[in-house]
Parts: structure tokens; C-alpha cells; sequence
């Protein structure tokens, strides 16, 4: 067994409450919801926090899919298992259901939650990858009830480092709905379960044969999971076609930064760019038509 | 010879025999299923300390200084110990299995990152750890040797200054057959091919790390010991020799065992120090390592560097096998292995080919890594054997253009040749290897696959077939030839029937969860015809169980097993007797069936096993010269060991676009002689070849050029899942060993040693439309992108 190091535990009652406690306890508390990366990392000692702030009991308040006319908001202590489940997600955006079958294993989703994946800010992260993908906004909220709204670019400002001041909590994603999506994700790991090797997830937007929007998000081959807005830029008003894939793909592997690690050398990384974003593409304009 | 071989789905199901072999469910199961399993870990004694040990950061350095003062004040810490205060009572080093000595807490220097250092006792777990981090060490770090290939040069670093006149980081040299013969064989052949080829290292990442309750009675001397051991036998003997204890005062129990693989054969550290901390303190301590420390310490497996050659003629007739192995040690030479044999069974690497002339020449070297050597269902070091001779064997298929199968078969030794010496001396009692490899290849359905495959690569699908044909020798003894430290490898086994007819048996080996409370009450069963479900067998508590070397190179029913069948057999010699009194009729007019005695041609008139344990323990008089009661005992020493063999074949696709593998389809027919529980086995099965895939795709204990484990967690360290794995398909044949009391041979790493060449030869075989004759393990996705761009290089 491995033990962490001594830390103090309180359970929050509210969104408020916790805020309440994070303003006191400022960065020398984290809070806890499904906990399967911050253990391991307290365990190991690679994370030693004096206060965990358990907001589990949150979960009426933070854990919801909800469908309005131009977006869906997502709670942020929606567990995997209910990402994986959501019918209103499985129909504006299957690339949930994609990402979230090669996410670790059941017991992990039915634990684990999507605004804990994003503040964890892995650059392995498949959801991360997703909601870069998708155009997400994270809304942050801090004391008072103040809240503020920023993008995915924004969100995640380094490797394991987040827009989450210390008294703050990501408490929604917003992800903005337009006709004509499909949308696939695709990851390449050694072991099921595992961290990806390479990600990617890619949205198109299409109206009548044309592309009018597409955006791809590649995970673990660079410092946070990547956009690429040359992509975006390359394929819009475009017919889909295999070459426009190839071409997308050779954008991923020029615009991304991997390096050689026990998951793969740097050079199949960038390989495993191209070859994901031309397979997720694909997909997303299969979906997109059907 | 018989050789009876039948399809897996002839379903053996024995449920309407009385007793005896066949498919029962197993009698432990009950116990793990319901969490009533009573593991090391689960040892609670009132008073009970906790031990926590400090490891080294670093792969190589001078201990500069050390100190406790803080950890000493920490709340809740009784005691920290250091080298420097084992070294005072001559407790510092102690002897490995293989003749060498290991460090039992540093004093010099550091010689692998997580080699012990310290430790620190105090109430509980928490407060242990914790004080870990008080401890301050000053190091002087030194360069470490990483890559064994440069471990002899002569600037490398001297890693076992300890050592006497040691100016070199040499471990050993070790050779078998004949080398002139050989080059002849070379010289004439018509197709000499080489393959550089690395087992990179491994580890056998038991589910139950490694740990123990020590409690010494300072009043009576007596030390109990509650240990993660697979011999707990030889460990009492050693912990007497090493510790100066008295042998009769150690008593050492290995519970229940959440796996061993290997893992738990050596005497680690963490045991003596458990020891020692008890002896200190006064209290019962209990140390439990957790997985990093399992990873980074323990005994790992493989770790071969080695070429090998083949020589054949133009037709496919196999003439010679030559090798050459640079074996990497690490720190100490921890191998657990037979005392004559260095580099273990690696002998064996002949395989299953009748051949002319074989080779070996074999330079093991110090590294700064942890120690070990033989562990991971490897048969010491068969593993790694079968891995060289099926992949050269499938380099030659290659070269020859001729079907890997094909190959195998027309150099197969034949049925006729055994018992049958190889060409370095290893003396196979029985195979019949033909039969067992068309079975595989009739369920396989070997020639429609091969049609698939080439249709799939005319449409630049990648999809191999691979096959590995493997001869393991398991069952050490005979105890003239194989020891460890002085102790013969013999095992003993007691049987004592109760007045009701019940029974104990009492085992020198012990289960990691093998079945041995089910296979042994089996065997007992099969011989004395008391059913299964009244024989308890009791294994693993020293005090209370006979003599012998324990559970590992599966050895258990080779050994074992034969000492139960035979001890059944004295016991039913004697119960003869006893029914002769009782039927009033000679020995020689009686019957025997399964469970009873009766009169020849008088069936009406018997008795039953259960009868005569009454009498034998009764008022009633008994035969002259006849002793009451109903056991025996008995010590068997193996004359040889057993030879079980395989075919084993592996279908993997290969997404060319990503490189990953997928196997498809495992075939794995085995023949370990005389099969007990056909459930059994195929779980033991099912698991090695688990083992294989793992080895094969994704597992490696890697270290960064300053010596670090890339490997410390099971995040890092990849054992694969039921995700990884098909659904396996299992076949049989059956050639009993003639040496055997019951025919039986050894099972339980067949399949981790015969399926990593299977899988590899099938990725290799999917790869050669890009030119590929060989790619080592693991075969990842980048390291199989890396082979389909001509780029393959070796782990290591």
C-alpha cells in the first residue's frame, strides 16, 4: 500500500461552500471529486496537498447534460459514465461516446468527472482533446458568485495548469451546437486503459456538400492538447475528399510538438497525428451526412 | 510410448466419477471468492509495529553520510536502523541464492536506484512512511553502469567494490556442448543464418507484493515468520545459516499467496530487516512493500542479450544451434537457480530438433540495476531458451522460403528417440511431438489460414501466423545434480487418515494459487479412493509440514506430486494389510478398486478405505507386526526432470495505418503427461499465455541512462488485460513421463514460455511483406511502426 503524506479533509455542502473553504485554505487545498488521478499522485507523493475538499456531494447541483437551442451545458461533476450514456449527447456529438469507450475502464468512469479531467489538464487527456474539439467554454466560478467564461485555449495554460485561480471551481462546459455536425475521436494506446499515445478528435460542420466549419484536437503531442486552427482554416469551404484528409493531416503533424517517451518515438507521434485526424475526419463527415 | 491426444472439447468432465482425476472445482476457491483468503498483509498481532524502508534515489553512489536524528523524533517512530548498525552485528550483507552477497541495507554504497538504504519502525504504516522522508542521506553520486554491453570495458565504473580483489564488473562465464563439433556442423552447412536477439527484462509484478510478519519471543526464542515465499522451507534453513538462529526456534508460514511468478523465491531485505526489527523492538513487525518498490527491487526476469546461429542443409534439415548470451545481473547476482547451473535450463535451447551439434557460450556482468535474475514462470531460464531457438528457427523458415511449420516437423525428434540425450546433455524423458503439433495446426486450420493471410496481403493487409513449438524441462531434482545453497532439491509429503476415514496431507511445496489444496487432494484421491472433498491439504507452515524446496520452476506436480502419489500408495500397502485381517483372507486374495478391498471373486465380501481407518485406529486387533493408525511419509528425490511439451500458434492483425497489434487467435496445445484437473491446467494456461502477450506487446523494465526505473508503477509498467487477450483456444495430448509415479509432468509455465515466440514470429511473419525477419519485444505500436519502416532496433 502506498500512503500519502498527512492532508486535513473537509466535504463541501454547496458550489458555495466549497468556494467558501478554497478562499480560506487558498492553494494549500485541492478539491476532490473522482480522485483517480489525484490519488495515485498523492500516493506517490508527487502531489502533497494539506486539505482535499470532497465536492461530491455536489453532484445534484453539478452533474447534469442539458440541451438548449444553441448549446449544451454540461455540469462539471458529470461522471464519464453519464457522458458515455447521454442521449443528447449521442445525438449532437458521438464523439463523447468515442472518447469515452477508451477512457481508462468502468470503474474509473463511473467515478471520474468531465471538470476533473479538464482541470487536471493532462496533456494526455482524451476530454480535454474532446472539448478543445468542440469549441468548448468552461465556466469558472469564484467568490461571490462571480463567473466568468473562457475558452479551451484559455482554460488550459500549461501542462497540469489551468485558468482556476486557487478560490475558484470549473463548475460548466458549454459546448456550442450548429447544424450539419459529425463528429469522431480516435486514440492509439498500448494497453486499454492506458494514457494515449495519440489522440485526436475532429468536428465538421457541413451545409449542402460543403465544409463550413471543421476543427480537429489532437491529445499528447504537445504541452496541453492541441487546436489547429490551420486545419480549420485549410478545410473550410471545402468539398470533403480524401486528399483534403491527407492535407489536414499533414497541418496535425507539422503543427504538433511530441517527443520521444516509453509510449512512442516523437517521429511516430507526428505519424500518429496525420494518420488519426485523416481517420477521424473521415468519420466525422460519415456522421455528418447520415 | 502412449500418446493419446484428443480435442479440448472431448470434454473430460469426471463429475460422475467417485474420485480421483478429472475437472472439479477448485477446494480453495470458496475462500478467495468470499474474501476470507488470509494473506500476509492480514496477519494482525496485538502490538504490532509497522516497518517503512528507505531506498536509494539514485543508481550508484557513495554513502556519505546518514542522518536519523529527525526520523528518530518523528511521532510514533520506535526505531531506524541503517547499514552501518546491521554491519555492527554482522547483519549488513547476506548470502543470494546464487553464491553471491547482497546488500541487506547499504553501507559503502548504493548500487541500483531502490536498493535498500534504511528503515524505520513505528506504530503504524502512516507514521513509518513519513518519517522516511526525515532521514537525511548525503550521496556522492557516481556513474552507473546502464547498458550491459559496456559493462566490461575497461573504463566502466566498478560496481562491486565489496567484492575482494574484484577489479571488473564480470559476474560469470558459463558454456554447454561441444564448440569444436559444432563449428564442424557450421562449416559444412549449407545455410548458416544469425539474429541478434534481447529478452529485454521484465517483471513478474505479483498481485501480492512482497512482505512479512516477523515476531521473535525473546523468552523462548522462538521467531515466527509470516512471508510472501514460495519455499518456505529453504528460507527457514537459510534465515538459521545467515541470522546464526537455531532452525527448530524459526518457524516460518507463507499463507495464502496473491501469486509469486517467481517473485517470491529469493530472501529480499525487507524480510531481514522485519527480522531484525522484531528482535530490536521486542514486538511483532510487519513490512509490507508497495508496488513502486515491488517494481524497482525485486526479482525481475530475463534481461538476455544473445545471437543466435543455425545451420542447416538446403532441404530444411537443421544441423547445428550456437549462441552467444550476454546475461545482464544487475547489482548482485540474486539468480535463483539449481547451484551448478548459472544461467539455469538455458541449456535446453536445443529445443525439440534432433540436431548434430549445439553451442553456448554465455558472459554475465554486473549492472546497476536491481538484482535477480531467474524469475517469471521462465523454468530458470527455459524462457528465454525457447524465445532463441523458435525465433532463429522461424529466421531460417525464412531464409529457406520453406513454411515454418513444415520446417519444425521435419526436425522434430521422433517418438522413437526417447528418452532422448541433446546435444548438451539434458536427457528428455518422453514426447511425441507430431501429433501434438498437427492438432494445432488441424484447430488452427492452418492452411485456410495461411489462403486468408494470402488474399489479406494482395489487399496490403497486414495479418501473421505465428507458431512456436517448445520442450520445457520442469521438476527439479534429482537432488545429486540441483541445489540451492547445499539444500537437494527434494520434496516431501505426509498423509495421515483419520479414524472416519478422512484424510490430511501435508506438502513441502506451496501454492501462489496454482490449486495445490484441489490438484493434491486429487492425486491422493486418485491413489487411496477417499473422495477430494475429504482430504485437507495443509502446505506452507514449516512446523507443521515435511521437508523440501518449494513451488517454482514448476516444479510442484513433478515433485510433489509424485511424493503424494507414492505417499498414498505406502498408505494403501498398509490399509491391504489391515483389510487382509479384517476379511480374514491373504494379502494376495484381495481386490483393490477404487475406494475398497474385496475378495478376489467374492466382491460382496469388502472393505472400504473408511472401514479400515476405523480398525486401524480401533479397540479391534490388527495383523502381526501391524502398528496402529493409518500414514504415512515420504521424501521423493525426482530420478529426472520431466519434459512437457507444445505447439502453440498466434494469428495477429496489424493496422497499417497505426501499427497496432491485435491477436486475433491462440491456439495452445499442450501435452503435460497425465493431466489431474483439465481445469486447472487450462487456467494455468490461460494465464501464462497472458503472460506471453503481455511480455510480447507491451512489457519492459526500462532505465533512463542515469539508472532511473521507467517502470515503477503499473501505470508505467504495462501488464496487459482481458482486453489485450482472446478467447483462448486449448488443446491436449497426452505423454505420460515414464519416470513419473503417475505419468504427470509440469504445467505451469508452458505457456509463458512458449508464447512469446509464437506472438513474435506472427508479427514478424504480418510484417514481412516490408522486409522484416525480426523485431524484439515489446513489440509496441511505435516499436512495429519503427520495424515496417526498416527501422527496427533493439529495446535496449
Amino acid at each position: 500500500m502506498q500512503v500519502p503524506a498527512p492532508f486535513e479533509y473537509e466535504r463541501a455542502t454547496s458550489v458555495d461552500h466549497a468556494i467558501s473553504l478554497l478562499e480560506r485554505l487558498g492553494g494549500t487545498a485541492r478539491l476532490i471529486a473522482g480522485g483517480h488521478s489525484l490519488l495515485p499522485m498523492m500516493k506517490l507523493r508527487l502531489a502533497n496537498f494539506d486539505y482535499l475538499i470532497d465536492i461530491n456531494d455536489l453532484h445534484g447541483e453539478l452533474g447534469y447534460v442539458e440541451a438548449g437551442p444553441d448549446e449544451i451545458r454540461i455540469g462539471a461533476l458529470t461522471r464519464h459514465r453519464e457522458l458515455l450514456e447521454s442521449p443528447v449527447l449521442a445525438a449532437a456529438f458521438p464523439i463523447f461516446a468515442d472518447a469515452e469507450r477508451v477512457i481508462a475502464d468502468p470503474v474509473v468512469r463511473n467515478r471520474g468527472t468531465l471538470g476533473g479531467s479538464l482541470c487536471q489538464a493532462d496533456p494526455s487527456e482524451d476530454l480535454s482533446a474532446v472539448c478543445t474539439t468542440l469549441d468548448a467554454r468552461c465556466v469558472i466560478r469564484g467568490p461571490g458568485g462571480a463567473e466568468r467564461v473562457v475558452s479551451m485555449e484559455d482554460f488550459h495554460v500549461g501542462p497540469y495548469e489551468t485558468a482556476v485561480a486557487d478560490d475558484e471551481i470549473l463548475v460548466e462546459i458549454r459546448l456550442p451546437v450548429r447544424p450539419g455536425c459529425g463528429s469522431a475521436y480516435a486514440k492509439v494506446e498500448r494497453r486499454a486503459g492506458d494514457w494515449a499515445v495519440v489522440s485526436a478528435g475532429a468536428a465538421v460542420w457541413l451545409d449542402g456538400g460543403a465544409i463550413v466549419d471543421a476543427r480537429v484536437g489532437l491529445a499528447a503531442v504537445g504541452p496541453n492538447t492541441t487546436g489547429i486552427p490551420a486545419i480549420s482554416a485549410a478545410l473550410r469551404g471545402q468539398e470533403p475528399s480524401e486528399s483534403l484528409y491527407e492535407q489536414a493531416g499533414a497541418i496535425a503533424a507539422d503543427s504538433c510538438d511530441p517527443v520521444t517517451d516509453q509510449r512512442g518515438s516523437a517521429d511516430y507521434k507526428r505519424h500518429l497525428a496525420a494518420e488519426l485526424t485523416r481517420r477521424t475526419l473521415r468519420r466525422a463527415v460519415e456522421r455528418a451526412r447520415s | 510410448m502412449t500418446t493419446v491426444h484428443e480435442r479440448v472439447d472431448t470434454f473430460h468432465d469426471n463429475d460422475q466419477k467417485p474420485v480421483g482425476y478429472g475437472r472439479m472445482l477448485r477446494k480453495e476457491d470458496p475462500r478467495f471468492l468470499r474474501g476470507r483468503g488470509r494473506y500476509v498483509d492480514d496477519v494482525q498481532l496485538p502490538g504490532m509495529l509497522h516497518l517503512a524502508i528507505l531506498r536509494s534515489p539514485v543508481a550508484h553512489a557513495r554513502i556519505v553520510s546518514i542522518d536519523t536524528s529527525a526520523a528518530e523524533a518523528s511521532p510514533g517512530v520506535k526505531a531506524v536502523v541503517t547499514g552501518a548498525m546491521l554491519a555492527q552485528q554482522n547483519l549488513a550483507w547476506m548470502p543470494t541464492l546464487s553464491n553471491d552477497v547482497q546488500a541487506v541495507l547499504a553501507t559503502d554504497k548504493v548500487r541500483f536506484q531502490g536498493q535498500e538504504v534504511a528503515f524505520v519502525v513505528a506504530e503504524d504504516r502512516y507514521a513509518a512512511r513519513d518519517a522516511l522522508e526525515l532521514i537525511d542521506v548525503e550521496y556522492d553520486v557516481l556513474d552507473p553502469v546502464i547498458d550491459a554491453r559496456r559493462a566490461l570495458e575497461s573504463d566502466a565504473p566498478l560496481i562491486r567494490d565489496d567484492l575482494d580483489g574484484k577489479t571488473n564488473n564480470h559476474c560469470f562465464d558459463w558454456e554447454t556442448g561441444d564448440e569444436a563439433a559444432t563449428e564442424a556442423v557450421f562449416a559444412r552447412a549449407d545455410v548458416v543464418v544469425s539474429q541478434d536477439l534481447v529478452y529485454p527484462r521484465v517483471h513478474p509484478a505479483p498481485m501480492e507484493t512482497c512482505g512479512a510478519v516477523a515476531d521473535y519471543d525473546a523468552v523462548d526464542g522462538k521467531l515466527r515468520l509470516w512471508s510472501t515465499t514460495q519455499a518456505p522451507h529453504a528460507h527457514r534453513t537459510l534465515y538459521a545459516i545467515v541470522a546464526g538462529l537455531p532452525e527448530h526456534k524459526i518457524q516460518v508460514i507463507s499463507p495464502d499467496i496473491g501469486g509469486g511468478f517467481g517473485n517470491k523465491v529469493p530472501i529480499y531485505p525487507g524480510y531481514v530487516c522485519a527480522i531484525v526489527a522484531s528482535i530490536v523492538t521486542g514486538k511483532p513487525v510487519k513490512w509490507m512493500e508497495d508496488r513502486s518498490e515491488n517494481l524497482i527491487s525485486t526479482g525481475f526476469a530475463r534481461d538476455y542479450i544473445m545471437r543466435g546461429e543455425i545451420a542447416a542443409t538446403r532441404d530444411g534439415r537443421i544441423l547445428g544451434i550456437r549462441t552467444n548470451v550476454l546475461a545482464d545481473h544487475g547489482a548482485f547476482n540474486g539468480t535463483a537457480a539449481p547451484v551448478k547451473y548459472p544461467a539455469g535450463f538455458f541449456g535446453v535451447f536445443t529445443g525439440s530438433y534432433d540436431i548434430e551439434a549445439a553451442y553456448c557460450k554465455m558472459t554475465a556482468v554486473y549492472t546497476n540495476k536491481a538484482p535477480g535474475g531467474v524469475a517469471y514462470a521462465c523454468s530458470f531460464r527455459i524462457t528465454e531458451a525457447v524465445y532463441l531457438v523458435e525465433r532463429i528457427v522461424d529466421c531460417l523458415a525464412d531464409e529457406l522460403g520453406m513454411d515454418p511449420a513444415e520446417l519444425r516437423l521435419k526436425n522434430f525428434i521422433q517418438p522413437e528417440q526417447f528418452p532422448y540425450t541433446t546435444k548438451t546433455g539434458w536427457v528428455y524423458d518422453s514426447g511425441n511431438y507430431e501429433p501434438t503439433m498437427r492438432l494445432a495446426m488441424e484447430m488452427a486450420g492452418y492452411d485456410e489460414l495461411r489462403r486468408e493471410q494470402a488474399e489479406k496481403r494482395a489487399r496490403g493487409e497486414l495479418m501473421g501466423i505465428g507458431i512456436a513449438f517448445f520442450t520445457e524441462a520442469v521438476g527439479a531434482g534429482p537432488r545429486k545434480d540441483m541445489d540451492i545453497l547445499g539444500l537437494g532439491m527434494a520434496d516431501g509429503c505426509e498423509l495421515r487418515v483419520h479414524p472416519t476415514g478422512k484424510a490430511v496431507v501435508r506438502l513441502s511445496v506451496q501454492s501462489q494459487g496454482q490449486g495445490h489444496e484441489t490438484t493434491f487432494a486429487q492425486i491422493v484421491a486418485e491413489e487411496i479412493g477417499i473422495p477430494p472433498a475429504d482430504i485437507e491439504v495443509l502446505h506452507g507452515d514449516t512446523d507443521n509440514t515435511p521437508f523440501g524446496l518449494g513451488t517454482y520452476g514448476s516444479r510442484s506436480t513433478p515433485v510433489s506430486g509424485a511424493a503424494a502419489a507414492l505417499v498414498a500408495r505406502k498408505v494403501r500397502d498398509k490399509a491391504r494389510i489391515i483389510a487382509s485381517g479384517m476379511l480374514e483372507v491373504s494379502v494376495a486374495d484381495l481386490e483393490w478398486e477404487k475406494g475398497a478391498f474385496h475378495v478376489a471373486g467374492d466382491p460382496g465380501r469388502s472393505v472400504t478405505i473408511q472401514d479400515i481407518a476405523l480398525r486401524a485406529h480401533g479397540a479391534g486387533d490388527l495383523p502381526e507386526g501391524i502398528e496402529g493408525g493409518l500414514e504415512a511419509q515420504i521424501c521423493y528425490n525426482p530420478s529426472n526432470l520431466t519434459y512437457p511439451h507444445g505447439a502453440y500458434i498466434c494469428v495477429v492483425d496489424i493496422d497499417p495505418g497505426t501499427a497496432q497489434v491485435t491477436v486475433r487467435r491462440f491456439i495452445a496445445v499442450d501435452d503435460c503427461g497425465t493431466r489431474i484437473n483439465p481445469m486447472i491446467i487450462e487456467g494455468q494456461v490461460h494465464g501464462g499465455l497472458t503472460d506471453g502477450v503481455g511480455m510480447a506487446l507491451m512489457e519492459m523494465i526500462a532505465f533512463d541512462e542515469d539508472g532511473n526505473c521507467l517502470g515503477a508503477s503499473l501505470m508505467d509498467y504495462l501488464i496487459p488485460t482481458s482486453l489485450e487477450v482472446p478467447d483462448w483456444e486449448t488443446g491436449f495430448t497426452v505423454t505420460p513421463s515414464p519416470h513419473h509415479p503417475i505419468g504427470a509432468k509440469g504445467v505451469g509455465e508452458s505457456a509463458t514460455v512458449g508464447s512469446p515466440p509464437a506472438i513474435v514470429n506472427a508479427v514478424v511473419d504480418a510484417l514481412k511483406p516490408f522486409g522484416v525477419r525480426h523485431a524484439d519485444m515489446p513489440l509496441t505500436p511505435s516499436r512495429v511502426w519503427d520495424a515496417m519502416r526498416g527501422q527496427a532496433r533493439p529495446p535496449i
